[in-house]
């Protein structure tokens, strides 16, 4: 019996999101009291026994060159085949792009019940009872999962990685595995830009700013503490801004520990997407703007007397 | 080519969320419905579009839900599909949804299945993949574009920080999202064209539930804003740095 996580890859090196689901899977596996074992599929530049900080005992490693590219179906077979050998009553995957690529087959596949977009541990006291976000983000639903084996989609963010000491023993896993049937062509990448979906900061701007020319302010304040960029969707359909930055009910869902909104009145369809972020701040001019309602810091106040002097205290506070 | 795109109805974006029945039920009463936005905007809206590049596409609706979702598949009708199969069946568990639709897939011999990345309710972004593995073909999720070339799909996929572009040989099923299409409103013919198109409801094959949802919670309210004078926002620079520790 063990948990087994999914540990998650990009080019080679484990994402921000699969060491958060490494330590949820550890620490569900020591309240039922089984082992956390993980395995990663394709080629990887990573050392891998360094998951043992975050409390796996065994790495399960399925090496081959038709799994250098993410598919979906071979990816979902092959970590079926590893879930059954090392007899895993629990897997735990990222619900990133990935994990949600690849946990619903799994399920269909094990007859495994899925949690998608859980946000806590399990609770085992009376069935296996998880906690996910519904509504988008304007809920929660407890669901008791009724399979022998459970599959556990976890919000990226929500779970903070604990690392500690130790070593995972890592095991070369012989798979067997049909050429994909999907045939990866290209992957596009913006450069030097850091993902929404893994931020933990995040600068968004609405309609209130005018038009794409000002967002240098967002962009500076971002670079100065490491942010992601967002937008409301009122932007994106203006092509202000690309649609990835795109958040609320109708594009990206995301849950930093920081919103910071500019000029954005605060829709109930945009706080759909950013309201399970931990810190939300607010710059409108409007205090009437719905946001305010949401925020936990605001000024109401032109963005474009406000912003400047945001950016020189933060220049200030980093010596810059 | 034979598309079939996946339909599920959501309250409307404006819904007050609330549960009742010791908050074990959504409090329906009063709650308008509309079409899964991701479901009409994207996966429907580019079916159409490829059935207008090729007109001899048939495009079939399917909706697993109770008569209630009728209006809502009606209006997916109006807006360009040819016909549509409702299975009567309604549950929260998305397996047993994609057992229902897997067995009408399987019937439908369909080159293309497309569903919405997710529904707004249960975002649970799963009936695609579920219904990949029952189908055995390959899955593509959240999608952002997605071209015909005879039977080979291009398609456009996020990824962290970028997209990804694949192709692969059809049958293939497809989640798609933002990027993919842009949303319409039906016209007057289609509305009309809509009441007397098929809409055909069968009884659902047997399928057992691996998940049961047994609550529902609202988040706990926030504390309230903390607002800072818009002639000092070192103030606030300081407040996320020392009280929020933010950087
Ligand atoms: C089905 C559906 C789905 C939707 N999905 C989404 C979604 O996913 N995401 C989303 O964002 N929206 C979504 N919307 C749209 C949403 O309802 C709003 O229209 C949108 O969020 C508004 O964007 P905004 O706040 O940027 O613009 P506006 O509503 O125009 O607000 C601009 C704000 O800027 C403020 N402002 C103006 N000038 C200044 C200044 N100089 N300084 C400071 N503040 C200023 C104004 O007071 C105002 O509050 C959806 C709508 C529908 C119907």
């Amino acid at each position: 019996m063990s948990v087994l996580i999914y540990i998650d890859q990009a080019e080679g090196q484990i994402k921000k999101s699969s060491f958060e689901a490494a330590s949820y899977g550890a620490r569900l596996a020591e309240q039922t009291s089984t082992q956390a074992e993980a395995v990663v599929v394709g080629n990887s530049s990573a050392d891998l026994s360094m998951l043992g900080k975050y409390g796996i005992k065994k790495v399960h490693h399925v090496n081959n060159e038709m799994l250098n590219h993410f598919d979906a179906q071979t990816y979902t077979r092959v970590i079926g085949q590893v879930t059954e050998a090392c007899q895993a009553t629990v897997v735990v995957l990222s619900n990133n792009v990935n994990g949600k690529a690849i946990a619903p087959g799994l399920s269909a596949r094990l007859k495994a019940g899925l949690v998608a977009g859980a946000v806590s541990l399990p609770d085992t006291s009376n069935g296996f009872v998880v906690k996910k976000g519904v509504f988008s983000g304007k809920a929660f639903a407890n669901v008791n999962v009724l399979s022998p084996i459970k599959i556990i989609g976890l919000t990226p963010n929500a779970f903070s990685p604990v690392a500690g000491e130790g070593t995972a023993e890592v095991v070369a896993f012989n798979a067997s595995i049909d050429a994909p049937r999907v045939k990866h062509l290209a992957t596009n990448k913006v450069q030097g830009q850091i993902p929404l979906s893994e931020a933990e900061l995040v600068i968004s701007g609405g309609r209130g700013l005018k038009g794409s020319e000002n967002w240098g302010m967002i962009e500076e304040l971002a670079g100065l503490i490491g942010a992601a960029t967002a937008c409301s969707r009122a932007v994106a359909d203006a092509h202000w801004r690309p649609h990835h930055e795109h958040v609320g009910q109708t594009g990206g869902s995301i849950a930093p520990n920081l919103y910071f909104a500019v000029g954005i009145s605060g829709a109930i369809q945009h706080l759909a997407g950013v309201n399970r972020s931990k810190v939300i701040v607010v710059i409108n001019k409007d205090p009437e703007a719905p946001f305010f309602k949401a925020a936990d810091y605001g000024i109401v106040g032109d963005a474009f007397e406000v912003m400047p002097k945001v950016i020189d205290a933060v220049k200030k506070l980093k010596g810059a | 080519m034979k598309i079939l795109v996946c339909i599920s109805k959501t309250p409307d974006t404006t819904a007050k969320i609330a549960f009742v029945d010791n908050n074990t039920k959504f409090a329906a009463d009063g709650v308008q419905w509309i079409i899964n936005p991701y479901d009409e905007w994207y996966a429907l809206v580019r079916a159409i579009e490829l059935k207008e590049k090729d007109p001899a596409t048939v495009i079939h609706l399917v909706n697993v839900g109770g008569a209630d979702t009728e209006p809502i598949i009606r209006k997916a009708l109006a807006l360009g599909g040819d016909e549509a199969i409702r299975v009567n069946f309604d549950s929260q568990d998305s397996f047993s949804i994609a057992s229902q639709i897997a067995a009408i897939a399987k019937d439908g011999a369909y080159d293309l299945i497309l569903t919405g990345k997710e529904t707004l309710d249960f975002n649970g972004a799963s009936i695609g993949g579920m219904l990949a593995e029952l189908l055995d073909i390959p899955f593509i999720s959240l999608a952002t574009k997605l071209d015909l070339n005879g039977t080979i799909a291009t398609v456009s996929r996020e990824i962290e920080g970028g997209e990804e572009v694949a192709e692969a040989a059809l049958p293939l099923v497809v989640s798609c999202q933002k990027g993919m299409a842009e949303q319409r409103i039906p016209n007057m013919k289609g509305i009309m064209g809509a009441r007397t198109k098929p809409l055909k409801v069968v009884e659902p094959v047997a399928a057992d539930p691996l998940t049961a949802i047994v609550g529902f919670e609202l988040p706990p309210a926030k504390a309230g804003v903390k607002l800072v004078s818009a002639d000092q926002p070192e103030e606030l620079v300081r407040l996320l740095h020392e009280e929020a520790k933010l950087f």
